[in-house]
């Protein structure tokens, strides 16, 4: 812990910290950070709520993104496999565990799609799994990690398909920051989860020649699926 | 109502073209300003202050502070000089209780001449005739120190037979920089090669500019190269004093 | 690596002849600059979000020490370890031990500016770890054994045919009559070689572009994701990053990265945005077992409270790289480490000693076009300055140039003995200059003649003919 005590001590002789400022300093600290504050939010992040989806659907399309939208959770395994087929790509995902996607009829409406639960491996060419939020801003899905929501679902197979509840698309990245501390914190003690991903279209790169080439490392293609009334259980109560 | 104006010449002008120095003062003078040339000036210091060396620095701009102290307004032509004067001057004597208001002071009433012109003297047009098309270098002082853009255009535009053409990269340093162009001369060149590349793609006659340090480095290049381009200070054009032999083309 | 900075020279003269390099170096502007403008186009609070980025690092350095303690403890909650490093050399170590500790052979990386500053690759090498860069730029100067030409593109400076080579020559599995004529060819090659590295490493080691002191997390910014599969898949993950790294909550991340892509590629948002907080939580099926963090000290701390404190508020976003017209010219190689440009003439000699890196803040015109393009608003040509006044007072300003400076400075502040030298000089050149009314060459000016002209001057100074027609006027 010498190493410790030198860098605090380096710096607190630049600041000029005396022991008196050093209570004001934490008070300072201690201020700001048990009261996050949003800074100036962009007019891009507070569209209409008329306009929210369709700007989100523009900017996810800009970042080249495909999206579909369907009614409920019951059109979702047509709308997954009309993609694949679309797409040329076999009749086979793997899904993230989450009880919500479960509500949709996966065996009853398509009893020919293969479905995986849990972490993909590496022949995985498609995962499937849910959005906690959508930001109109800049198009982008905020995903967090979990126990039935392994990361590696967003980043190893080539194909990545997001759900995403119509009522979670938000217009900025400081809304969609509250609906994270809302899904994970206590109230005073907030516990993010492992990895919080914000995804803005597919992989890609520029480092061959400036060129922008899609699938980098991570998924080639990003579909989006905006679910509208989202994944309310037959008793009408909404998800968690 | 005449304005008192010192004119702060600049080493370059002085020493490599005093014709801009007339034309500034031709310019002043038709529009209502009393003229001085203190007598005390030579240098603004910036040679000395970006090779580091801020006590000679000092030295030399309190020489300038105590010349220029008492006139209205100090116009410099030359966006480098003046930004000297005006951004750095004062952040050369912080601290210095007796010199740092004396630097500001000075800063508030020292203007680049065309920022002055089309300022405070407000001209919107110029008359005048000029044949031939020409291009126009902003050089990096005035656009990112002195703050002027457009305003060398509002005024090139009303001279009678002159063709502006728009220079790609117009904003992109010439690779003067004082002490730099010699210091890293083969970077230095690049840069210049580059502007004059820019220049030639415009087929204009002329390159204008309000500095005679990017002039300098760009007609000497042209010069080099065998160009048939004509460099001139901007402030010749607009005072119609084209008589003279173009920065670095025969007598 | 080696460390080239004082042969900046040497390099630069290299750099200008390589027709390669040029092309290259001509698409950042074309690409990188014009996105930026249309990105800053399409959002019309930018500046005042340049402001609010300003202040928010400019307050989490005046309270760094606090913020530090604060991030290790919310990173401890979060069942992290924080390690502290003042030298590079510790850095390294602590990253070796930590390697070894779960017996690692492979360690894969994301992108990590900290970990080329202390040298990690070849200390993990040296001590048989085998260190495999992820982002396929990194990947592309590891095959080659080079250092950066970019911050935020390190392998622009290959064309896609010297890539491809690179990939034949190192890619032995593959069948040698592949193609690999185009980008996408080698991009899809990239994937699948490294795909194995991935999954095969033990370790994995990312950078950070925040540290966040609200959650303790760290986050990284990346197009291509490699730094996600490179935190995910191993046992262990352990983040470098320096310690002006830290910004308070999420919002404030927030507001930083609204204006880092814009500045550094023009896009409008990075492909992935990650915030990871600590090892995999019980239940998780994916994710490292555990989570550690190397803080960077060399020689930051020591910058706070002098006039270079405004650096540590870099977010190394390139964008003074892109719009330098010296980088424009040279490249970042030239530069000779690991920060290059503008950001780099001022950083490499705080971090490695003036002595060796004086003519990175001394190649520059002052065009200034750093500055106004820097989303955090850092004053890098004033600070390039403060090092050339450091320069000249230790004397490693070379002596011709002092002794130059000194004879200016004498003549400039006695105006009756400049007034005489001008006008004899001035009237020497212009009969020298002809009627031509140029020089092509000249003692002492080897510099400029080189490749230009020296315009002669007029004849008699500006001066010297108002005094005699002030004269002539009195008289008359």
């Amino acid at each position: 812990m010498v190493a410790r005590a030198a860098i605090l001590g380096r710096l607190r002789r630049g600041l000029g910290r005396e022991t008196d400022t050093a209570k004001a300093a934490y008070a300072e600290v201690e201020r700001r950070l048990a009261t996050p504050t949003a800074n100036l939010i962009p007019q891009r992040g507070r569209p209409p709520a008329a306009e929210r989806i369709e700007r989100f659907i523009e900017m996810a399309e800009v970042a080249q993104c495909t999206l579909a939208r369907i009614e409920n959770a019951a059109a979702l395994p047509a709308a997954v496999a009309e993609w694949l087929g679309g797409h040329n790509l076999a009749a086979a995902l793997v899904m993230a565990a989450d009880p919500a996607l479960d509500r949709a009829p996966w065996a009853a409406a398509q009893p020919l799609l293969s479905i995986r639960r849990g972490a993909p491996m590496e022949a995985d060419a498609v995962s499937l799994n849910r959005a906690l939020a959508g930001i109109a801003e800049t198009g982008t899905l905020m995903l967090a990690s979990g126990p039935d929501a392994p990361t590696s679902l967003s980043f190893l197979p080539e194909n990545h398909i997001v759900v995403v509840d119509a009522t979670a698309i938000v217009g900025s990245y400081e809304e969609a920051f509250a609906r994270l501390r809302a899904a994970h914190g206590a109230q005073d003690k907030m516990a993010l989860p492992r990895a919080v991903n914000l995804i803005t279209g597919p992989s890609r790169t520029g480092d061959i020649a400036l060129k922008i080439e899609l699938g980098a490392h991570g998924p080639r293609r990003l579909h989006i699926v905006i679910v509208e009334r989202g994944f309310e259980a037959d008793d009408g109560t909404a998800p968690t | 109502m005449a304005r008192d104006v010192a004119l702060f010449v600049t080493c370059l002008v002085d020493f490599f073209r005093p014709s801009v120095g007339f034309a500034a003062v031709k310019l002043l003078e038709a529009h209502g300003c009393r003229v001085t040339v203190p007598a005390a000036q030579t240098c603004c210091g910036q040679p000395s202050y970006n090779a580091g060396a801020q006590a000679d620095a000092r030295a030399i701009a309190a020489g300038v502070i105590e010349a220029f102290a008492g006139f209205e307004h100090v116009v410099v032509p030359s966006g480098s000089c003046a930004g000297m004067i005006g951004e750095h001057y004062p952040a050369l004597f912080a601290g210095d209780a007796l010199m740092e208001p004396k630097a500001r002071e000075l800063a508030a009433r020292t203007h680049e001449l065309i920022a002055f012109m089309t300022g405070e003297l407000g001209i919107k047009r110029m008359e005048g005739r000029f044949e031939g098309a020409v291009t126009y270098h902003h050089s990096c002082s005035s656009l990112r120190e002195i703050g002027i853009r457009d305003e060398a255009r509002d005024l090139l535009v009303g001279i009678e037979g002159l063709e502006l053409r728009e220079l790609d990269g117009a904003e992109q340093c010439c690779g003067f920089g004082g002490t730099f162009c010699v210091k890293y001369p083969e970077i230095s060149i690049d840069m210049v090669a580059r502007k004059t590349a820019a220049i030639a793609a415009t087929g204009a006659g002329t390159v204008l500019a309000g500095d005679l340090g990017c002039l300098l480095n760009i007609g000497g290049r042209l010069s080099r190269e065998g160009a048939l381009v004509e460099a001139r200070h901007v402030a010749e054009v607009l005072a119609g004093m084209t008589d003279t032999p173009p920065i670095g083309g025969r007598r | 690596m080696e460390v080239t900075s004082e042969r900046f020279k040497d390099n630069a003269t290299a750099a200008l002849a390589d027709p390669h390099l040029r092309e290259a170096l001509g698409m950042i502007e074309t690409n990188f600059g014009r996105n930026r403008v249309h990105a800053i186009a399409r959002l019309p609070e930018f500046d005042a979000l340049r402001d609010e980025a300003r202040a928010i690092k400019d307050h989490v350095i005046a309270h760094l020490d606090v913020y530090l303690e604060h991030f290790e403890a919310k990173v401890k909650e979060s069942g992290g370890v924080v390690h502290w490093c003042a030298t590079p050399e510790e850095a390294c170590q602590t990253v070796l031990d930590l390697c070894q500790s779960v017996d690692a052979r492979t360690v894969t990386k994301g992108k990590s500016m900290v970990a080329e500053e202390i040298g990690l690759n070849d200390f993990l090498i040296a001590n048989g770890i085998e260190p495999v860069e992820t982002d396929l730029g990194e990947y592309i100067i590891q095959l080659a054994g080079e250092t950066p030409g970019h911050i935020v593109a390190p392998a622009v400076h290959k064309t896609k045919a010297q890539v491809a080579e690179l990939f034949h020559e190192h890619h032995r599995d593959l069948d040698p009559g592949r193609s690999l004529k185009d980008p996408p060819d080698i991009v899809a090659e990239g994937r699948a070689v490294l795909r194995q590295r991935y999954l095969a490493a033990d370790v994995g080691i990312t950078g950070a572009n925040f540290l966040v002191a609200e959650t303790g997390s760290t986050v990284i910014v990346t197009n291509e994701g490699n730094g996600d599969l490179t935190m995910t898949l191993p046992r262990m993950h352990i983040v470098t990053a320096g310690i002006e790294k830290v910004v308070p909550t999420l919002e404030d991340t927030a507001t930083i990265l609204r204006v880092l892509a814009r500045s550094a590629t023009g896009q409008e948002f990075s492909a992935y945005t990650t915030i990871a907080t600590g090892p995999r939580r019980p239940g998780d099926l994916d994710g490292p077992e555990s989570f550690h963090v190397v803080l960077l000290d060399n020689g930051r701390a020591d910058l706070i409270g002098t006039e270079f404190q405004d650096v540590l508020r870099c977010i190394r976003c390139g964008a003074c790289l892109n719009h330098c017209p010296v980088f424009g010219a040279v490249g970042g190689q030239a530069y000779g480490w690991v920060y290059s440009g503008p950001i780099g003439a001022v950083l490499t000699p705080a971090l490695i000693g003036l002595d060796k890196a004086h003519h990175l803040p001394n190649a520059s015109s002052f065009c200034g076009r750093c500055e106004e393009v820097c989303p955090m608003q850092i004053p890098l040509p004033k600070m390039m300055r403060h090092w050339r006044e450091k320069a000249f007072a230790a004397r490693i300003t070379p002596a011709r140039e002092r002794m130059a400076m000194g004879l200016w400075a004498f003549v400039a502040h006695r105006p009756r003995l400049y007034r005489a030298v001008s006008a004899i000089v001035a009237r020497l050149l212009a009969c020298l200059g002809g009627r031509e009314g140029r020089l092509r060459a000249l003692p002492l000016a080897g510099g400029w003649t080189a490749g230009r002209d020296l315009p002669a001057p007029e004849g008699p100074t500006f001066h010297s003919q108002w005094r005699t027609q002030r004269r002539s006027r009195r008289g008359s």
